[in-house]
């Protein structure tokens, strides 16, 4: 039996196969690692793509998504071997040490080329110049006061500034029954107490840690900072295990009643509602300096995007960036996300459905972001240097002043 | 069988043994000493990892950690954590297995006694530090009982406080690996031929006789060869410190596993991490010899 083609048969399949190739060799693949997927509702993260994907003809995604400490260690060997996948997310803390590595691309060039508008960002991180991320969803630190005990202490008014919070945080200690005023975590585990419990009243007050882009540590700021913090201490006012303490212990101190304040992110508000229904609890800025009134700088931790400098596919890349950091795309991401949004025209739809994210949207837009770790050198290093530091101090081995000096010498060895 | 035929055989001999060792060798090569000396080249290159065409360093990153104050601590922290765990894993170990071979407890009790001497055994090192850490926090069970019996006036922070921390992370590790002894030794005990017994019977030696002239010398083997193995063991010992100090507060229980992942991944100073692994592997070595040695010498 023998099987005879017919020339118009090869004809049709040749086009077909012709029209399939050419259609594949029109797509481009971008690739885009992120943690962000498992920590949004199943399925939302991609969705989003697919609406690029949509409005982007010839432009697919593929995400490459993983926890947090995996998709570190991946960007990390990525940026050593030229892997780098095309989109990245990063963590502020890791600009610098991928922009040394020359792993991100300097978004400076696409935004002129395509007519960004850059004042719809919120931000824009920069290293040596180059601009190498957008925070796409910001997670901010405001100071949570649980009213109940509050009340209980004859506090009547949410403190404002460092003196009232030292008057509140003593009121509402009662160490006889495991109350006390505030909770500091400086856990070595996870150094980010230092940014988020001690360097974020530094920044409330509109004070920096760094001078001429060196650290200042020595400076008034931060040795008033450790003053403060030391006299919370010296008080009696801080829950005890300060220096094992993680944020975990912290969140679940304030859940428990255990605590009268904490300094936290916003994202933990549904968890804590959750853990006790039936807590009564109010969000207020981190208090500040005497006689400040200028903007308060708000500590926040934030889900960044930047670009591969190995990316064959920056122009698509960019187009990627440019959609998530668009007014409804970044409104829609950061909603799913609870946080706060990369895009100043953005607003979130549970910022009018829900009374504290309202209160803190308020914070967020009355101040500005805050967070000079951001694009530091080995930031993590930096925080665990400071909080040996910090932790001698309040162990009585130091005065404030020695404990800034001692942690500016380690800093000054990493610039 | 002509010549050829007769050197082709042999070598088809020659080659067996190595041919059915090679999947072995494989796997050993790959998973274990590839990554070795890939560390081990690391620890004398400038910035490892994080460029492409890292330079050469020569011993510089070992320098750098030798002249490192925090690396000693480290060093000193890690012996005396190794030490108490082992001279404890063993007294506890003996104690508890010549309990469950007692002929003078109840069956019953003994049995119920072996399973609960043998649960830290079961949980993971990360249920063991999280435990620790619910029990020993300020507002925790050990302080509540200690302060009602009158032991303590005040609430001692067990693994914030400098004083306390390396004491109460090395009483978790005790806590955490005697049964690895216990079962070793009970096996042991259950090899003593009852004769040696019955002759010290007749003898009229005391108890405390037999234990030091009979069963701790037959037991000396193995609680050679334990000890060991478990000093190799603890001194790599890692997630229980991490998760119950992070190897605070201050430097208080910074051990050699702690400082090197630091410095990797809190620094990334993959070089110095390398170089300090490095130490961390000839350590080990030394006691792995020490313990081939042994092995060969029985």
């Amino acid at each position: 039996m023998t099987f005879r083609i017919k020339p118009a048969m090869l004809k049709i399949a040749a086009t077909a196969w012709l029209l399939g190739a050419t259609g594949a060799m029109a797509d481009t693949t971008l690739e885009f690692t992120q943690w962000w997927e498992p920590e949004l509702p199943a399925g939302s993260l991609r969705a989003i793509m697919d609406d690029f994907e949509a409005a982007n003809p010839g432009i697919k995604v593929t995400l490459v998504s993983g926890p947090y400490a995996t998709t570190r260690d991946q960007i990390s060997v990525g940026a050593a071997t030229g892997t780098l996948s095309d989109v990245v997310g990063l963590d502020g803390a890791w600009v610098n040490n991928l922009n040394a590595q020359n792993a991100l691309a300097d978004m400076n060039p696409m935004m002129d080329a395509s007519g960004f508008d850059k004042s719809q960002v919120a931000d824009i991180i920069k290293v040596d110049g180059k601009a190498v991320m957008f925070p796409v969803a910001s997670f901010v630190y405001p100071v949570f006061v649980n009213l109940d005990l509050a009340a209980q202490a004859g506090v009547t008014k949410l403190p404002s500034t460092r003196a009232e919070f030292l008057e509140a945080a003593k009121k509402m200690t009662h160490a006889d029954k495991n109350q006390y005023g505030w909770v500091l975590p400086l856990s070595l585990q996870t150094p980010s107490g230092v940014q988020n419990d001690m360097m974020s009243w530094v920044w409330a007050s509109g004070q920096s840690m760094m001078a001429n882009g060196k650290p200042d540590l020595e400076g008034k700021p931060v040795v008033d900072m450790l003053t403060f913090v030391k006299s919370l201490n010296d008080a009696g006012t801080i829950s005890p295990g300060i220096a094992t303490k993680t944020e975990q212990e912290k969140v679940e101190e304030f859940v428990n009643d255990r605590v009268g304040m904490m300094i936290d992110s916003l994202a933990h508000v549904n968890l804590i509602r959750k853990r006790n229904p039936k807590l009564n609890f109010d969000l207020i800025p981190v208090p500040v300096v005497e006689n400040y009134t200028g903007k308060r700088g708000l500590p926040y931790a934030s889900w960044g995007i930047g670009i591969s400098a190995a990316s064959k596919h920056q122009e698509e890349a960019w187009k990627l960036v440019q959609y998530l950091m668009s007014e409804k795309v970044n409104a829609k991401l950061v909603s799913l996300a609870n946080a706060f949004p990369g895009n100043v025209n953005a607003k979130p739809d549970f910022v009018t459905s829900d009374k504290a994210f309202g209160k803190a949207f308020e914070i967020f837009k009355t101040g500005y972001l805050a967070n000079e770790f951001t694009g530091l050198p080995v930031a993590e290093d930096l925080m665990t240097q400071f909080d040996v530091q910090a932790q001698k101090m309040l162990a009585g081995e130091q005065k404030p002043e020695e404990a800034a000096a001692a942690a500016q010498k380690g800093w000054m060895a990493k610039f | 069988m002509t010549r050829q035929k007769r050197s082709h055989h042999k070598l088809k001999r020659a080659v067996a043994p190595y041919l059915y060792l090679s999947p072995s060798l494989l796997i050993v090569g790959l998973l274990m000493l590839l990554p070795m000396v890939t560390v081990i080249a690391y620890s004398f290159q400038n910035s490892a990892v994080l460029r492409r065409d890292p330079s050469f360093a020569g011993l510089k990153h070992y320098q750098a950690i030798f002249d490192d104050p925090v690396f000693w601590a480290s060093l000193w922290h890690t012996l005396y954590f190794t030490c108490m765990s082992v001279v404890f894993h063993m007294t506890i170990g003996m104690i508890f297995a010549l309990m469950l071979n007692s002929d003078r407890i109840n069956p019953t009790l003994r049995n119920v006694l072996r399973v609960l001497y043998i649960l830290p055994w079961l949980f993971t090192a990360v249920i063991i530090a999280v435990i620790w850490r619910l029990l020993l926090e300020p507002n925790g069970v050990v302080n509540s009982i200690l302060m009602q019996m009158g032991i303590i006036g005040s609430k001692i922070e067990w693994f914030s406080s400098p004083e306390t921390a390396l004491h109460a992370v090395t009483f978790a590790n005790i806590w955490a690996g005697y049964p690895l002894f216990m079962v070793s030794l009970l096996a042991g005990l259950q090899g003593i031929p009852k004769d040696f017994y019955e002759a010290a019977d007749i003898d009229g030696a005391r108890a405390y006789q037999k234990l030091i002239f009979i069963t701790i010398p037959q037991l000396m083997p193995i609680i050679i060869s334990i000890s060991l193995l478990d000093f190799i063991w603890t001194m790599q010992v890692f997630p229980l410190i991490w998760i119950t100090t992070g190897g605070g507060p201050i430097y208080a229980t910074e051990v050699l596993s702690t400082y090197t992942y630091k410095l990797a991944f809190s620094s990334y100073n993959l070089s110095q991490a390398s170089a300090s692994a490095v130490v961390i592997l000839l350590i080990s070595l030394g006691l792995t010899l020490f313990y081939i040695r042994y092995q060969r010498a029985r």
